[in-house]
């Protein structure tokens, strides 16, 4: 495999989201403005801008350690960054409303869930808390979206690490939130489960809901974004196709 | 999807039944912490000399001294679940406001604290041959009201040390310095329901620790939301 080497334009200030399917001009979901973030003396965000329209999926790639889960758990609010701001749906993500978080859905490198509880357990405590009606039924249809229904009573404990992955993907997508965030998402599946995941994100473009994907594996990137940026240096730019 | 978001008490109460069930399943901090006050309470009658020092003047300190750190190694553990698959994450992200997070932590803690000193009274009626008599109302309500403001800030103190390295060590420095006011209140009253006294003469002690819990759990219900976010 050639190693990554993409072609950068750098822009400076916000990346202007170009045309998406949905209309000239969907609103805006989300805009992060000149984030920069710093773990000691180690600059890793230094002025990162981006937008992301209604219905638009984005991928974010990069080598490894360049900084792009810093970024995605700085858009989810996870992370305060050091200057720079995320709005929301024109509101600081920081400071929001925490009503506001229904919309976030995340797929982090880490399952978010526990090893004491089911599944099914697992989701349904998901959903109670997105206070979702009928949680039982919602964490089936999570679970039977990815292929996991036959395994609802385990314990993550017992699972691969590619299932593991789908279970936590059923999490992340168990409330529908219109800003969704996936870090690595194809790490640990396989081909049928990746292609599985693709058409979930694909289906995700005409219902208006907004996708932002971390990912080094920039042929993946290219096949399921509307747009591909790449973090190198602590900045962001958009790849040339 | 229709969804109605849970208030700060319902959300408290999804996290903390998710607590319960995961100990219960689990068990490893509710038999660990019996044994050790089970341990406790068998080292202090052994080590008493019967001529010098009667039962019933020891058995209130070693009451609450035991429940005090069998408390601490349940409350080490409150948060490292959540550290365990980066679960924390999904409760900061969840809709809810922080403080029901803080509250969720805390009933679970505090029905776990609970359940712990219910399994080591009759332990210590056992190993101290105290009579409760009429006691027993009297020092259910001091256990009540002693362990909420104990319970309040071990949560705390489990949320920000549950990122530190040697934490297990951690949390009992920081916190046993907090406990000394609830406990010192706690064995006073038990003394004296112990002795025969009614509960009534023991008001002065039951303010200081219905103040105590109203100020810590208002405290650290403030304090929390800045602890847990990064």
């Amino acid at each position: 495999m050639p190693p990554f080497r993409p072609v950068v334009v750098f822009r400076n200030g916000p990346l202007v989201s170009p045309a998406v399917t949905l209309s000239a001009n969907p609103p805006i979901l989300l805009r992060a403005t000149d984030l920069r973030r710093s773990f000691g003396e180690r600059v890793v965000l230094a002025g990162v801008s981006l937008s992301l329209a209604d219905g638009e999926t984005i991928a974010v790639t990069g080598p490894n350690g360049v900084g792009k889960t810093t970024l995605l758990r700085i858009l989810a609010g996870l992370l305060r960054p050091s200057a720079g701001q995320v709005m929301l749906d024109g509101v600081p993500v920081r400071t929001a409303d925490p009503a506001s978080r229904a919309t976030i859905g995340l797929l982090s490198h880490r399952a978010m869930l526990y090893d004491d509880l089911t599944l099914q357990e697992n989701l349904e405590f998901a959903a109670r808390l997105h206070g979702l009606p009928d949680p039982r039924r919602v964490a089936r249809d999570a679970l039977d979206q990815v292929e996991l229904l036959s395994r609802s009573g385990d314990s993550p404990r017992t699972l691969s690490r590619g299932l593991i992955q789908r279970a936590a993907l059923a999490r992340a997508l168990l409330h529908a939130p219109r800003l969704l965030l996936l870090d690595e998402p194809f790490t640990g599946l396989d081909s049928a489960a990746a292609e599985r995941l693709k058409s979930l994100l694909a289906a995700r473009r005409p219902a208006g809901l907004g996708t932002i994907i971390v990912t080094h594996q920039l042929h993946e990137a290219r096949e399921i974004a509307t747009r591909v940026l790449a973090l190198q240096g602590g900045a962001i730019g958009s790849i040339a196709a | 999807m229709k969804t109605t978001l849970p208030g700060t008490l319902t959300a408290a109460f999804i996290i903390a039944g998710k607590d319960l069930r995961s100990e219960l399943r689990r068990r490893t901090a509710l038999v660990s912490a019996v044994v050790f006050a089970a341990l406790i309470l068998a080292i202090f009658n052994f080590a008493r000399d019967p001529t010098s020092l009667r039962a019933d003047q020891l058995a209130p300190s070693a009451f609450w001294i035991t429940c005090a750190f069998a408390a601490v190694t349940a409350l080490s553990r409150a948060f490292a679940v959540e550290l365990e698959h980066g679960a924390l994450d999904g409760l900061l992200l969840a809709p809810v406001a922080r403080e029901a997070l803080f509250l969720g932590k805390f009933i679970g803690n505090l029905v776990f604290v609970l359940v712990v000193e219910g399994i080591t009274l009759p332990l210590f009626v056992l190993f101290f041959n105290v009579n409760l008599n009429g006691a027993l109302p009297g020092i259910t309500l001091v256990a009540l009201l002693a362990t909420v403001g104990f319970v309040a800030v071990g949560t705390v103190f489990s949320a920000l040390t549950a990122r530190v390295r040697f934490n297990e060590l951690m949390l009992p420095v920081l916190l046993l310095p907090f406990l000394v006011p609830p406990i010192m209140a706690a064995v006073q009253v038990t003394s004296r329901l112990l002795a025969g006294r009614p509960l009534l003469e023991q008001a002065a002690w039951l303010k200081i620790l219905g103040v105590y819990d109203v100020v810590f759990l208002t405290l650290c219900a403030m304090i929390f939301p800045a602890l847990v976010d990064e």
